[in-house]
C-alpha cells in the first residue's frame, strides 16, 4: 500500500511535468536571465552590475515613462472599477428582462482582439478624418487634436482603456452581486435602511473582496500594458504617453539594446509584485475559509 | 414600550396602493435608459469600424457629407480581401497558431489540474500557487529576454515561437479554471467509480472531463481568446509578412505608409473580430462562469 | 459472496492520531452488519478500509480468504453505496449502473439483462433513460444501490446511505434494504450513527467508540445485555437513565442512591452483584422501566414518587422528564395516565431490568 501510494504520487508528478517545464523553462527561468541580461552593458560582453538602472532613473524621459504608467494604470483602474460597478447594479436591476442580451452589447469591447479596437479608435481619432472631430464641428464646436498633445492624447489612452477594460468589470461586479442573499436586503429594508445605507451598509462590504481583487488584478494587467499606447500613440508626442512595456520595446527591439530594455520591463517588477503579494494573500485567506 | 403608547404619537403612513410598484417600474426605466446610453457608448467603434468597411477609398478620402453613414454601401473590401493572399496567410497562421496553442494549453492544464485536485504529492499545495503567480506575470516583463531564448532556437520570425510561447500566457488561468472545478466534484464520485473498476486515466476521461465541461468550455475559450488577439509577441518576434498573424498583420502591414486604405483595414479588422464575436455569443454563459466562479465562492 | 474478516486493524493519521485502534471482527458469509457509534468513532474508516479507499496502518483485512491489504478497490471484488449517492450526473441512470460491468468488460446483452433485472428489484425501470438530476431523493438512493446490485459483488458497503433523506422515506428505505437483503443475500457491511437503523437492520450489530468496538451482538441482545456503560446508553432511544449509587447490604443486598432511597435487588441477582458492595456503581434504568404503577404487584418492583418536570406525549406512550437525586430522568409512561408539571406521579422500578456499572471499568456487571 506504501508503495501504491507513492508510484501514485508520481503519477500525478508525471501529470504536472509538462506544466512544471513550461512555467520554469518560459517564465520562471527568462525572469532571471532578464535580471542577468539587465546587467550587461550594450554590447552584452561586460557585466555592469546595477549601472543600467541607474542610468535609466536618471533620464528625464525614462521618469516620464514611470509617470505616464503611474497616472495611466490608477487612472484607468479607478475609472474601470467605477464605471463597471454602475453597470453592474443598471444590469442587476433589469435582471431576468433580455439580461443576456444587454450584457451581451455591453461586452462587444473585450471580446474584439484588443489591438483591432485600438486601431478603430486611431481612425476615429485620426487628424484629419476624425468622425468625432466631424460630430463636435456639426454642434458648432472646435476640432480636437485627440492625438495631438501630449494630455490629450494620454486622456485617448486612458478613454480607450477604460472603454476595454470596463465590461470585465461590470461582470464580476454582476457576480458577486447576484451572490448577495435577497434576504439582507430584505432584512435590512424591515430595518429601516434607505436604498443608500443598503448600497454601504450590505452592497459594498458583501462585495468587498471581489472589488479589491478585481482591482489589484486590472492593476497588473494595466500597468503592463502594450497594445494600446503602441497602436494609438507609439509613446508620442514628445514620448509622453510611453509606458513600461511599449518604451522597452523601442529600447529593446527596435534600437536593438537588450541589456536596457531588459532594464526598462524590470522597473514594472518591484510594483507588480508588491500588487501580486495581496491578490495572493487575498486568494490564500479564501482558500483557508473553503477548506 | 407598549404598542398603544406609541400608536397615537406616530403619523400613519397613508397606504399609497401600488407605490411600490411605480417606484420599481421608474427604476426599471431608468436603468433602461442609462443602459441603452452606455450601449451606443461602448458600441461606437464596432459600429464604426463596420461602416467604414463597407465605404469605398473614394467615398472616405472625399470627406463628402456625415462619415457615420455609408452612402454608396459596398463589400468589395472584404472580397478584395479575400482573395488577398497575404490576408489569406495571416488568416491560416492565426488559425493554426490558436488551434495548436488551444489543445496544447488544454491538455497541458487538464492533466496538471487532474493531478493537482486529486491525486497531490509533495509540494503540490506550493506549485498550485506558483501557477497562479505566473500567471500574474504579464508578457511585457518577458518579451526582451524571451527575444534572446528564441535567438537561440533559431525561432525568430516563426509562427512555432508563438506555439511555443503562448501556452504560458493560456495554461496558468486555463489551469486555474479547471482545478476550481475538479475539485467542485465531490470525493465520492471518484471512489464509486474507483470501486466501479475504474483506473485513473478512466476517471480523468470517463467521469472528470465530462462532468466538468462547462470549466472545459471555460478554459477553451479563454486559451482561444488570448492566441487569438496577442499582439506583443507576434509584434516583437515576428518581422517578415508571410509570418505574420492577424492581429499584426493588419497592424503593421496592411497601414502602408501615408496611403491609409481604411476601408480594406476596417474589413480586416471585423473579419479577424468575427470569430471571437461568434464563440462569445454562444458560448459566453460559460465563460462568464468560469471566469466569476473563484470570485463569487468566497 | 464471501467472510470479512477484520484483524488487529489500526489506522493511524499524521501526527499519530488514532481514528481505528486494532480492532477485531470476523463477518460471516451472507451476514448483515451494522457498524454503529457517534461521529468520529471511526465506523466510517473502518467500512473504507474494507472499500480500499483507505490504507491500512497496520493488521489485515480478508475478503472471501485473502488478504486485501494491497489489492485496489477495483480487485477486491465490492460495491459501495455513498451518502450522497455518488451517481455520475452526466450518465442516464442505465449507464450509471452498467458502469462498473462495462469497464469489466461484460458483453453487452449480458449487461442489459443485468441492470434490467436490478432494476426491476428495485422498481426503477421506467426511470433508466433519466440523468440523476431528474431524480427525487429516493430514487437516487435505489439507483445507487441498484449500481451495486448489478455488480453481484462478494460484499456490499453501505456508507450512511440513508442520512441524506428526509424521516419519511428513511423509514420506507430501511424497509427497502433489509428487503434486498432478503433477496440477494450478500455479505453486506453498513455504516450508520443512527441506532435505530442499525437495530431494524443488524443481524449483528457493532458498537464503536473512539476508534475501538464497545461490543458485538444481535440488535436484542444489545438491548437487554449491554456490555459497557457507553452501549447502554447509546442503545435505545430515549436513552438509559443513570444513577450513581452504592450497593449495601442492610439485611438485604440493595442499591442506595446518593440522597439515601434504598431499592432492593432481586433475589436473583443478589449473587451476581454481590462481590460490588461498598463500590461506586451507577444503576442504569431504562425508561420504560420506570413506568406507571399498575403493576406494581410483581415482586422486584420498587415504588418511587416523581415531581413531574416536563410531560411529552407522543402518542402510544407519554415520556414524563423528572429528576431523581438531582439527576434528570426521563419515564415512559402509559398515555391515559394524567399528570401535569409540578405534579407528584408514583413510579414503579422495575429491579428486574436493572444494569449495574461499575464506575471503575465502565463496564456493565
Amino acid at each position: 500500500m506504501k508503495q501504491l501510494a507513492r508510484r501514485r504520487s508520481l503519477a500525478a508528478l508525471a501529470l504536472c511535468s509538462p506544466l512544471i517545464l513550461l512555467i520554469v523553462c518560459l517564465k520562471i527561468y527568462p525572469t532571471f536571465y532578464a535580471v542577468f541580461l539587465s546587467m550587461l552593458d550594450r554590447k552584452m560582453n561586460n557585466f555592469v552590475g546595477f549601472d543600467n538602472f541607474a542610468f535609466m532613473i536618471s533620464r528625464p524621459s525614462f521618469q516620464l515613462v514611470i509617470f505616464q504608467s503611474v497616472l495611466f494604470a490608477v487612472t484607468a483602474v479607478i475609472l474601470k472599477a467605477f464605471l463597471g460597478f454602475v453597470l453592474a447594479h443598471l444590469m442587476h436591476n433589469i435582471r431576468g428582462r433580455n439580461e443576456r442580451v444587454w450584457r451581451g452589447l455591453l461586452l462587444v469591447p473585450w471580446v474584439i482582439p484588443l489591438s483591432l479596437s485600438t486601431l478603430t479608435w486611431w481612425w476615429l481619432f485620426d487628424p484629419s478624418y476624425s468622425a468625432f472631430n466631424w460630430t463636435l464641428n456639426m454642434l458648432g464646436f472646435e476640432d480636437i487634436a485627440f492625438l495631438g498633445t501630449v494630455w490629450n492624447a494620454r486622456l485617448s489612452v486612458i478613454a480607450v482603456n477604460v472603454w476595454f477594460g470596463a465590461p470585465f468589470f461590470m461582470i464580476m461586479y454582476l457576480a458577486a452581486l447576484k451572490s448577495v442573499p435577497e434576504q439582507l436586503y430584505e432584512a435590512a429594508s424591515i430595518d429601516g435602511a434607505t436604498a443608500v445605507q443598503r448600497l454601504f451598509f450590505i452592497t459594498i462590504p458583501m462585495m468587498r473582496n471581489i472589488i479589491l481583487i478585481t482591482v489589484l488584478y486590472s492593476l497588473i494587467v494595466t500597468f503592463a500594458d502594450f497594445d494600446i499606447v503602441r497602436i494609438l500613440t507609439n509613446g508620442g508626442p514628445q514620448d509622453g504617453t510611453h509606458l513600461f512595456a511599449t518604451y522597452a520595446f523601442v529600447v529593446g527591439i527596435q534600437s536593438g539594446n537588450i541589456p536596457r530594455g531588459a532594464t526598462v520591463s524590470l522597473f514594472m517588477f518591484p510594483i507588480l509584485a508588491t500588487l501580486a503579494f495581496f491578490v495572493l494573500r487575498d486568494v490564500m485567506k479564501r482558500n483557508k475559509e473553503m477548506a | 414600550m407598549s404598542a398603544s403608547a406609541t400608536a397615537g404619537n406616530l403619523p400613519v403612513p397613508k397606504a399609497k396602493v401600488g407605490s411600490m410598484e411605480k417606484q420599481r417600474r421608474m427604476a426599471l426605466w431608468a436603468s433602461y435608459i442609462a443602459l441603452t446610453f452606455f450601449v451606443i457608448i461602448f458600441l461606437i467603434p464596432p459600429f464604426y469600424m463596420i461602416i467604414t468597411s463597407l465605404k469605398t477609398s473614394a467615398e472616405i478620402s472625399a470627406q463628402a457629407g456625415n462619415p457615420w453613414i455609408v452612402q454608396n454601401p459596398t463589400f468589395d473590401n472584404y472580397w478584395e480581401l479575400m482573395t488577398n493572399a497575404a490576408f489569406q496567410r495571416y488568416f491560416i497562421n492565426s488559425v493554426w497558431v490558436t488551434a495548436v496553442t488551444v489543445t496544447l494549453s488544454m491538455t497541458i492544464a487538464i492533466l496538471a489540474a487532474f493531478s493537482l485536485s486529486r491525486m497531490g504529492f509533495k509540494g503540490s499545495q506550493v506549485l498550485s500557487t506558483g501557477v497562479f503567480l505566473t500567471y500574474l506575470v504579464p508578457p511585457s516583463l518577458l518579451f526582451i529576454p524571451l527575444f534572446q531564448i528564441l535567438g537561440w532556437l533559431g525561432l525568430i520570425n516563426s509562427t512555432w515561437a508563438l506555439v511555443l510561447l503562448f501556452p504560458t500566457l493560456a495554461v496558468p488561468f486555463c489551469t486555474w479554471i479547471m482545478i476550481g472545478y475538479f475539485s467542485s466534484i465531490p470525493k465520492e464520485l471518484d471512489e464509486a467509480a474507483l470501486i466501479d473498476g475504474a483506473s485513473y486515466p478512466q476517471i480523468l476521461i470517463q467521469i472528470f472531463i465530462p462532468v466538468a465541461l462547462p470549466g472545459i468550455i471555460a478554459a477553451t475559450i479563454f486559451a482561444f481568446t488570448v492566441a487569438w488577439g496577442a499582439f506583443l509577441y507576434p509584434l516583437a518576434y515576428l518581422y517578415s509578412a508571410d509570418q505574420a498573424t492577424l492581429t499584426v498583420g493588419i497592424v503593421r502591414e496592411l497601414i502602408k505608409g501615408d496611403v491609409f486604405a481604411w476601408g480594406m483595414i476596417m474589413a480586416a479588422c471585423a473579419m479577424a473580430a468575427a470569430p471571437p464575436i461568434i464563440i462569445y455569443t454562444f458560448l459566453m454563459d460559460y465563460y462568464i462562469a468560469g471566469l466569476t466562479a473563484g470570485a463569487t465562492k468566497g | 459472496m464471501a467472510n470479512v474478516s477484520i484483524r488487529k486493524v489500526v489506522k493511524a493519521y499524521e501526527g499519530d492520531v488514532q481514528a481505528v485502534k486494532g480492532i477485531d471482527l470476523e463477518i460471516i458469509d451472507h451476514e448483515f452488519v451494522v457498524l454503529v457509534g457517534p461521529s468520529g468513532c471511526g465506523k466510517s474508516t473502518t467500512l473504507r478500509m474494507i472499500a480500499g479507499l483507505e490504507e491500512i496502518t497496520a493488521g489485515e483485512i480478508w475478503i472471501g480468504g485473502d488478504v486485501v491489504n494491497d489489492v485496489p478497490p477495483r480487485d477486491r471484488d465490492i460495491a459501495m453505496v455513498f451518502q450522497n449517492y455518488a451517481l455520475y450526473p452526466h450518465m442516464s441512470v442505465f449507464d450509471n449502473m452498467a458502469f462498473g460491468l462495462k469497464l469489466r468488460k461484460f458483453p453487452k446483452e449480458e449487461i442489459k439483462r443485468r441492470v434490467d433485472e436490478a432494476a426491476t428489484m428495485l422498481d426503477i425501470q421506467m426511470l433508466l433513460d433519466r440523468k440523476p438530476k431528474a431524480l427525487s431523493g429516493g430514487q437516487r438512493q435505489r439507483v445507487a444501490m441498484g449500481r451495486a446490485v448489478v455488480r453481484n459483488p462478494k460484499v456490499f458497503l453501505f456508507d450512511e446511505p440513508l442520512s441524506n433523506l428526509d424521516a419519511k422515506l428513511r423509514v420506507q428505505m430501511r424497509t427497502e434494504i433489509k428487503k434486498l437483503h432478503q433477496l440477494v443475500p450478500t455479505t453486506t457491511v453498513y455504516v450508520t450513527h443512527d441506532q435505530i437503523e442499525a437495530m431494524t437492520l443488524a443481524d449483528r450489530v457493532v458498537v464503536m467508540n473512539h476508534g475501538v468496538i464497545e461490543q458485538v451482538g444481535a440488535p436484542q441482545e444489545l438491548y437487554h445485555h449491554p456490555a459497557t456503560r457507553f452501549v447502554a446508553g447509546f442503545i435505545g432511544s430515549p436513552a438509559m437513565n443513570f444513577l450513581p449509587c452504592q450497593v449495601i447490604d442492610d439485611g438485604g443486598l440493595k442499591v442506595q442512591l446518593a440522597d439515601g432511597t434504598k431499592m432492593a435487588i432481586p433475589a436473583a441477582r443478589v449473587d451476581r452483584y454481590g462481590p460490588y458492595k461498598g463500590k461506586k456503581m451507577t444503576l442504569g434504568i431504562r425508561p420504560e422501566h420506570m413506568t406507571e404503577t399498575h403493576d406494581s404487584e410483581k415482586p422486584g418492583v420498587q415504588i418511587m414518587n416523581a415531581k413531574v418536570d416536563v410531560v411529552e406525549p407522543m402518542g402510544m406512550e407519554t415520556l414524563v422528564h423528572h429528576f431523581v437525586d438531582g439527576v434528570a430522568v426521563c419515564s415512559r409512561i402509559d398515555p391515559n395516565v394524567q399528570t401535569g408539571p409540578g405534579e407528584i406521579l408514583p413510579l414503579a422500578i422495575d429491579m428486574n431490568n436493572m444494569h449495574l456499572i461499575e464506575d471503575a471499568t465502565n463496564r456493565v456487571v
